[in-house]
């Protein structure tokens, strides 16, 4: 049984299919990536997987349970965490503090348990303030707690967003072009950061632009090219198939 | 009700209506240019309609020149006011502009209320005040003024907008502010410009109407309110759509006026408002420039 | 770094220091300050739900004049039309502000930006007509007379001194509340909507209902205040629910510092205290209000007690550098 299953999506803007009739599967433990020209609809996937876009047709499946058409807090809720290709931190909140917004959907003090301060709220605050902490130790950015987000580094960013999303407890975690900006040794920190969070038990998938990165962690690479799915399978025949080169039409395979 | 009662009722509202699309007309080029709804333009209108009566009864400015003045003054208002409390926060977020432009309206209406006095005045009508009869209803002269100039203001401006480089260009910057800058276009002079703009057609409709209906020093903000509900009904960023959306909203409160009651009357265009932002905010002929989650 | 319980509890060493100036204080000031304190307490506690619907969520509503007059009405029909007790009559304004604010923040709050801020606006301003206009409930134009005090069975809180301490004991109880939530994972999550929505969501909050909540909380803050209001001045009308106090609300959380519970307070106290001390620029009352919101927005955006609190850190760190220049001489 697939971890996640995608089935015949599809989504057109006017007169543009972005995504036609994709199909593949995630199983557990796997680190998958999603790779295509630019505008072949990666990101678009992402957003109708969790929620934030409703698919034309076809629909996704999370351990067999429909959540098309789900709102995307019930997603995360479910456990399928992301990140953002253009950084979505909470700005004016320190790095602890955004890792902690991400224990959100594991805890459940409400308003009213809030407002009065009752008994609960208290033991569940330490708690979620000692395991954010730990989530920042586990990726490195224990140093930086009380340090604002927006006063961050452009890698330390990326890696808070990551925290942040591990802090839901997902069963997988979808990371949009993670790499993007970091310079080859923060990428290779980046790789390994990601292997550590296999052994962890979390289902990796990513959408990415460097190869390198890519047929390296990748157990299964999918290919999109103009919003259909042109090959899927390990690096190494991706890297050999034709129709994937054709895509790619004479770009330079980066630190290939 | 009797065809002559409507026909009354549905001619004063267009008296009232044009000054809503000329409102509108006023949020919709701001807007257009900067994605800035503009909280002071009710009082543009205001500011039009005290000033020229200022200059005509207090200068004793002929007619037509006080009007003019008073349209220039309030332009030249406008492009102050976008110099001196828009520009320097310009890249601020949206809610810090909203509040900007709010302080505006509450520092134009004590300025207002201050330097021009407090009681309602009024312009005397352009052409006489003899109504002309027209099937079986009143008009008065200056409602046919008030239409005549609505008609030639909406031909011009769909004229410059679609003909002129000017108004090409405040198009291109609505639509992409950093594409705009790109190929060349001075985004910071447009947005002077718009804003300058807009007081100028605010204030017309100001003086246009001060004839028929008088000016206070607090006329502004239910102007204000109801401008934006008619550019929202238009749909914003539509000029045509503003001043349509202005006399549909003109002519349902008027005739509410005559089938509830008076004092309900701004409620009406109030909940014209709020049902139009609930249920579909991009207007009758809208643009898709909605801000919705 | 550890995290201990302290961080929690020395946030409420400011709260009990404020708490005790305020109690220390009637024997120290005449009956008209003690008069003057009471309202600033009033306008503090519709400020501080503004507070935390604008500064923490990140919404907007200029039209909260609205809920606070719907308290006051609330409260003031209930006793006097209907006869029945003042605690009835709070209960029902706060139930009331409530039920409105659910009714009318559902739809809006699916809006943003302008459209929110213009649908806010709208219901004020639809509030203040039916205020008028519904002769029959509100008594128009007059309005309500004779509301009785508040009382406890047979204690009236009849002298301004004891009116004050009712006052300002629902102000700090609603204080501690509104500091409770934000210490919470509720506020985490507010603050989260404020700073990326669709993050905060790709997070697990559900982040209509969460500004759905806060949008009724900040009502009720408003009704309550409403409603303290009415009992104290014994008579209403609509003249205080208009757009200008809706404005002025406004002013207040901003000017003190939109992110801050505690500059929504400083605020009250400013714009309270403000008129008192400008009694000969009485007239120019809008231009000076005017010029405070747009000169806090152009040139001090966070507000004063934020500024305030940097000028202070900066201050800081300019004493540092010139001990370590100085010891290294």
């Amino acid at each position: 049984m697939a971890l996640l299953r995608i089935e015949k999506l599809t989504k057109a803007y006017g007169g543009l299919v972005a995504v036609d009739a994709v199909n593949f599967k995630i199983y557990e433990g796997q680190i998958k990536a999603l790779i295509g020209p630019n505008g072949a609809g990666k990101t678009t996937i992402f957003n109708l997987i969790t929620g934030m876009e409703k698919p034309d047709e076809g629909g996704a499946f999370f351990n067999e349970q429909s959540i098309t058409g789900l709102k995307p807090h019930q997603i995360a809720r479910l456990g399928i965490s992301r990140t953002f290709q253009n950084i979505q931190l909470f700005g004016e909140m320190t790095v602890l503090e955004n890792v902690m917004v991400g224990r959100h959907p594991r805890t459940k003090a409400d308003f009213f348990a809030s407002a009065f301060r009752l008994p609960l709220v208290g033991r569940e605050e330490r708690a979620i303030a000692e395991d954010s902490f730990e989530l920042a130790k586990f990726i490195g950015i224990a140093s930086k707690a009380r340090a604002l987000a927006k006063n961050l580094s452009h890698g330390e960013r990326r890696l808070l967003e990551i925290a942040r999303a591990l802090a839901t407890e997902p069963e997988i975690i979808l990371l949009d072009e993670p790499a993007a900006g970091l310079n080859d040794r923060e990428t290779g920190e980046l790789g390994e950061l990601i292997y550590r969070i296999r052994d962890k038990g979390i289902t990796v998938f990513l959408v990415e632009h460097n190869m390198g990165l890519v047929m390296e962690i990748s157990d299964e690479v999918v290919v999109l090219d103009h919003g259909k799915k042109i090959a899927e399978g390990p690096p190494l025949l991706i890297q050999e198939d034709e129709q994937v080169i054709e895509a790619y039409l004479g770009k330079e395979i980066e630190h290939a | 009700m009797q065809l002559s009662q409507i026909l009354q009722f549905v001619l004063s509202g267009l008296s009232a209506g044009s000054v809503y699309g000329f409102t509108a007309l006023g949020f919709t080029i701001i807007f257009n240019t900067t994605g800035i709804i503009n909280f002071a333009q009710g009082e543009f209108v205001m500011l039009g309609g005290l000033i020229s009566v200022y200059y005509y009864k207090g200068l004793e400015f002929p007619l037509f020149f006080a009007c003019l003045a008073a349209i220039l003054t309030v332009m030249i208002i406008g492009a102050l006011f976008e110099r001196l409390a828009i520009y320097p926060r310009r890249n601020s977020s949206v809610i810090t502009l909203i509040i900007i432009t709010i302080g505006g309206s509450m520092f134009f209406k004590g300025a207002a209320m201050h330097l021009l006095g407090e009681d309602p005045v009024a312009l005397p009508a352009f052409s006489g005040d003899k109504p002309i009869m027209f099937m079986g209803a009143a008009v008065l002269p200056q409602v046919i003024w008030v239409a005549g100039a609505t008609f030639v203001a909406v031909v011009l401006l769909w004229f410059f907008y679609r003909k002129t480089i000017l108004g090409k260009a405040m198009r291109a910057s609505s639509d992409n502010k950093e594409a705009a800058k790109i190929v060349g276009i001075n985004v910071s002079r447009l947005t002077l410009y718009s804003f300058a703009f807009s007081a100028a057609i605010g204030a017309f409709a100001g003086v246009v109407v001060t004839p028929i209906s008088m000016a206070v020093f607090e006329m502004g903000g239910m102007i204000g309110l109801k401008g934006f509900a008619a550019a929202i009904l238009g749909g914003l960023g539509n000029p045509i759509g503003s001043v349509l959306g202005g006399l549909v909203l003109g002519v349902l409160e008027s005739l509410s006026i005559g089938i509830i009651s008076s004092g309900y009357k701004d409620a009406i265009s109030l909940l014209v408002l709020l049902l139009v932002l609930f249920l579909r905010p991009s207007g009758l002929f809208g643009s898709t420039k909605g801000e919705r989650t | 770094m550890q995290v201990k319980e302290n961080g929690i509890l020395k946030k409420y060493i400011p709260l009990a220091v404020f708490a005790l100036a305020i109690f220390l204080l009637p024997s120290h000031i005449s009956n008209y300050e003690m008069k003057t304190l009471i309202f600033v307490g009033i306008n503090a506690i519709v400020a501080m739900g503004l507070c935390l619907l604008m500064g923490y969520a990140g919404q907007i509503s200029i039209g909260h004049a609205a809920f606070y007059g719907i308290g006051a009405y609330t409260s003031a029909i209930i006793t006097t039309t209907y006869g029945l007790s003042v605690w009835i009559g709070f209960l029902a304004a706060i139930l009331l502000s409530g039920l409105v604010a659910l009714l009318i923040g559902i739809p809006s709050l699916r809006l943003k930006g302008h459209y929110l801020a213009m649908a806010t606006l709208g219901f004020g301003e639809i509030m203040f007509v039916l205020f008028v206009e519904m002769e029959q409930l509100t008594g128009g134009t007059e309005g309500i007379l004779s509301i009785p005090p508040l009382s406890i069975g047979k204690f009236i809180f009849a002298t301004s001194q004891q009116i004050y301490y009712v006052v300002w004991i629902v102000t700090i109880l609603l204080l501690v509340v509104a500091l409770n939530v934000i210490h919470s994972r509720v506020g985490r999550a507010l603050r989260a909507v404020h700073g990326s929505e669709i993050a905060a969501q790709a997070m697990g909050v559900n982040t209509a209902k969460y500004k759905i909540q806060i949008f009724v909380l900040s009502a009720v803050y408003a009704g309550i205040a409403g409603s303290l209001y009415a009992h104290f001045v014994n008579f209403i009308n609509p003249t205080p629910f208009t757009l200008n106090f809706s404005i002025i609300l406004v002013i207040i959380v901003v000017v003190g510092g939109m992110s801050s519970i505690w500059g929504a307070l400083a605020g009250a106290f400013v714009m309270t205290l403000l008129p008192e001390y400008l009694r000969v620029f009485q007239e120019y009352n809008l231009i000076i209000y005017a010029l405070i919101l747009m000169s806090v927005m152009i040139f001090m955006p966070s507000g004063l007690v934020p500024g305030f609190l940097n000028l202070i850190n900066q201050f800081k760190q300019r004493e540092g550098i010139w001990r370590f220049l100085e010891s290294k001489n």
